[in-house]
């Protein structure tokens, strides 16, 4: 930029509105990127744990014995479908089609729901057999890894809810565009986090 | 992009194309490696521990890039950034209580079920 201008015209150079709120826009984004790394932390903290005692069995259960493939599988498959639903509701979200993007939002809030149900049902079984959290080192650090990153869901799943009632009171306005994005950053690291879950514990668990 | 959208593109908010894309490769790389240990296609363990770790990297980076849509230019690169410290983070976390506790374990004396018993 060269000097000649005069102060006046600088001046109003620095107020346009229109990037004050794109400003907004973009710090809420990298600010809600920077929790969802402080949350990436976590869990690997809760996977540096699983995987130093994640072979001390304790004369109990070993991931062979309990882990069932099949269940992962198709656990796996509805966090990954839901993964792609939600991208259809972002982008029917900014090209402002309220209906598509609740009937979206509705699709992946039944997988996410899915997802959920499959996990109780897998927790319920492993502590019917015995496999509780207090039976071994190995299935406290599981629980804990596992069941985390369950509630993480299971969170995402009330935020879906609110979303619903959200865009049903006021429409795609700015604010819940805004919020659609976050949740959306939320509901992918989870997916991103799933990956290291059934590769790390489940397939790494029956391999060994 | 459609004609609603006129704020600049701070955030990319992806295409149904990339969306599928991703979708497609993450299907494949998540089928891949459950085929692997589901029919144990390679004897060795050691092996296949390998391979699916290596299925999960690339899986990882198609989500971050696809879904998350993670590139250099969002937010001016600072989202990236923030990415690259968390995973240096946690890759120094991970590894890290995995090779003191590893060698802890190696150095302690050897104990068995008999001897946490009291014997």
């Amino acid at each position: 930029m060269t000097t000649h201008a005069d102060t006046d015209i600088d001046r109003d150079a620095f107020y346009v509105t229109e990037e004050e709120h794109h400003d907004a826009d973009g710090a809420t984004a990298l600010g809600f990127w920077i929790y969802l790394m402080s949350d990436a932390l976590i869990f690997a903290t809760l996977f540096a744990a699983y995987g130093v005692l994640g072979t001390s069995y304790a004369g109990g259960p070993a991931p062979r014995q309990i882990f069932e493939l099949p269940l992962v599988a198709l656990n796996t498959t509805f966090l990954l479908l839901s993964s792609i639903t939600f991208g259809m509701a972002a982008i029917d979200s900014h090209a402002g089609k309220v209906r598509s993007t609740q009937v979206w939002l509705v699709i992946t809030a039944l997988f996410g729901i899915a997802f959920v149900g499959v996990e109780l049902h897998e927790f319920a079984g492993l502590i019917a057999e015995g496999a509780t959290p207090q039976r071994s080192a190995f299935l406290s650090a599981f629980f804990t890894l596992v069941g985390t990153h369950g509630l993480h869901v299971s969170f995402g799943l009330v935020w879906i809810a609110v979303m619903l009632v959200q865009i049903g009171q006021r429409g795609l306005i700015p604010a819940n565009k805004r919020r659609l994005m976050c949740l959306g950053m939320f509901w992918h690291l989870l997916d991103v986090v799933w990956i290291g879950v059934f590769t790390f514990v489940y397939l790494l668990g029956v391999v060994r | 992009m459609s004609a609603s959208e006129t704020t600049h593109d701070h955030a990319d908010h992806g295409t149904r194309r990339g969306y599928l894309i991703g979708f497609l490769l993450s299907a494949v790389l998540t089928a891949i490696p459950f085929w692997l240990v589901m029919n144990h296609v390679i004897a060795d363990a050691q092996a296949t521990a390998l391979a699916i770790f290596a299925f999960a990297f690339v899986q990882i980076i198609v989500h971050t890039i696809f879904f998350l849509h993670v590139n250099t230019r969002s937010e001016g690169g600072w989202t990236l950034m923030a990415l690259i410290f968390t995973v240096v983070i946690i890759a120094i976390v991970i590894s890290g209580s995995l090779w003191i506790m590893y060698h802890l374990n190696s150095n302690m004396m050897p104990m068995t079920a008999g001897d946490m018993t009291g014997h």
